[in-house]
């Protein structure tokens, strides 16, 4: 019988054990080869921070690549150093997605920079080791799946909310789990970020995915901390995690086609949207004096 | 729900694509020389932003969705002498990022036709018109064969002889005593013997083992 979150909600210890057995379980593997295959994969998520802070290269249509670094290498008014690694370490990931750059989809590789966004950050930020994150991303990858069996996880079938808020919830949950939460707290955390990103849609200009995505990434990777913080401090969702979960699906059955990742509606649709679409796919066929 | 480890930007239009298309690789015995993708759907319309056209390309000379060298598939292929064309087309009532692939040599051809579901998961639901269900999350047996009886139970027996247990398995045929394909989901590949084996029975045209390409 696999885990729901709500099942999850009612267990003692640490959730991402849990959830490891699971894997376990399901995959045939070993615990040490999946906790390696998890280590393999915190170190992609690094390097690709790590590039990307470093990296001004415009992507693949050119509407992003310089974001990340441009914030990071900012002063920081606000003084709230979190807010700004986080955010910064979530685009990253995703202007070097947007360059064709080598990430690890958590669970899309359009919604990749939230999870080491949120987790990566917070670790850094309170000088936590790498290997404290490797059973948190265990808790994450199991409450993608756990997400993932109701739903389908493509924007091309649930809109945004189905990948940024999967990745947000999972993000959410192992951010909780690494600051102490039990597991009622990480299914809580999950459920309130889910919650909250209800009804977004997907218009990616251009179908590309770069704008809005790679902003909204730096977002909901703040988003998830948001999630956790409300739940370790004992918030609890009011709408059990599974009704969230469920909620989702039929707002995604809802959604029109336009809405969902063909580039068709919403800010693919704007004046600008589709200029910069033309001109990315080369179809511009107006003279610009511009170029 | 953490990986695959890929090149971006697209979990579903590029590793996914990427993944389709090498297991479409393998089901040739050597390198392909002429490839058709017609796309469908969203692979159609937001295909060329999310790099689907290159993990395509990729995928059909071997490369997985983590190789560095997926974006300049195109450039290689071309290098290569692999003749790639793409288009656009209406497949049907199937999932929104559904691909039909056409590989061909000078001795074989095979048409595929995939979905990306998201993820990268894929499903690969047929197979020169056959009904198949090959997700590439374990190693895969397709076998194309005459449709007579007991052929099942034939390749079930050598299946478990070589101690390898069976996950999932479809069936399916053109017409009575036309031609079948199964396409069988493995714990682990057969050993080469029993795919030897497999071949050489009167009654089994074609046999295949396909990699696990997906965790």
């Amino acid at each position: 019988m696999s885990l729901t979150l709500n099942a999850l909600a009612e267990l003692t210890g640490r959730a991402s054990e849990h959830l490891l057995a699971e894997e376990v379980e399901e995959s045939g593997l070993d615990r040490e080869a999946v906790l390696s295959a998890m280590r393999e994969r915190l170190a992609v998520m690094r390097e690709s921070i790590t590039r990307g802070l470093q990296s001004d290269a415009p992507s693949v249509a050119g509407m992003v690549g310089w974001n990340a670094k441009t914030l990071w290498d900012a002063p920081d008014p606000l003084n709230a150093p979190l807010l700004k690694r986080v955010q910064a370490y979530a685009m990253a990931v995703n202007e070097e997605n947007a360059r064709m750059g080598r990430i690890v989809a958590a669970p899309t590789a359009g919604s990749a920079g939230t999870v080491p966004g949120a987790l990566i950050g917070v670790a850094d930020h309170l000088g936590l080791e790498d290997e404290d994150l490797v059973m948190p991303l265990v808790l994450a990858a199991g409450v993608g799946k756990i997400i993932s069996r109701t739903i389908y996880i493509a924007g091309a079938s649930g809109g945004c909310q189905a990948e940024i808020g999967s990745s947000a919830a999972m993000a959410a949950a192992a951010v909780t789990e690494l600051l102490g939460g039990g597991p009622e707290a990480c299914a809580h955390a999950a459920a309130l970020a889910l919650q909250n990103t209800l009804g977004l849609v997907c218009d990616p200009v251009g179908g590309f995915v770069e704008v809005p995505c790679v902003m909204r990434n730096g977002f909901y990777a703040v988003h998830a901390v948001s999630a956790a913080q409300q739940a370790l401090a004992g918030i609890r969702s009011v709408i059990p995690p599974d009704e969230v979960i469920l909620a989702m699906a039929s707002i995604g059955r809802l959604l029109p086609l336009e809405l969902k990742e063909t580039g068709e509606g919403g800010l693919a649709d704007t004046p600008t949207g589709r200029k910069l679409a033309a001109r990315a796919l080369g179809e511009d066929e107006e003279a610009d004096p511009e170029g | 729900m953490i990986g695959p480890v890929m090149v971006g930007p697209s979990s579903s239009h590029t590793a996914g694509a990427c993944r389709i298309a090498l297991l479409a690789r393998h089901m040739l015995q050597s390198p392909p020389k002429r490839v058709v993708f017609d796309l469908h759907g969203s692979f159609a319309k937001t295909g060329k932003g999310h790099g689907t056209h290159l993990a395509l390309a990729a995928g059909v000379q071997g490369m997985r969705p983590d190789d560095p060298r997926l974006p300049q598939s195109l450039e290689l292929a071309e290098a290569a002498g692999l003749e790639i064309h793409f288009r656009n087309a209406e497949l049907g009532d199937v999932h929104p990022n559904t691909v039909r692939i056409t590989l061909e040599n000078d001795e074989e051809r095979v048409v595929t036709m995939g979905s990306s579901l998201g993820g990268g998961i894929v499903r690969i639901f047929s197979i020169d018109g056959f009904e198949v269900r090959v997700t590439g999350q374990a190693p895969t047996l397709l076998i194309k064969n005459v449709d007579t009886p007991g052929v099942i139970a034939r390749v079930a027996r050598v299946i478990a002889d070589d101690e390898v247990n069976i996950a999932y398995l479809t069936c399916a045929r053109q017409k009575r005593g036309g031609e079948a394909m199964m396409s069988i989901e493995v714990d682990r590949d057969l050993s080469q013997p029993a795919l030897d084996y497999l071949n050489h029975l009167s009654y089994i045209l074609w046999v295949r083992m396909l990699p696990q390409v997906a965790g």
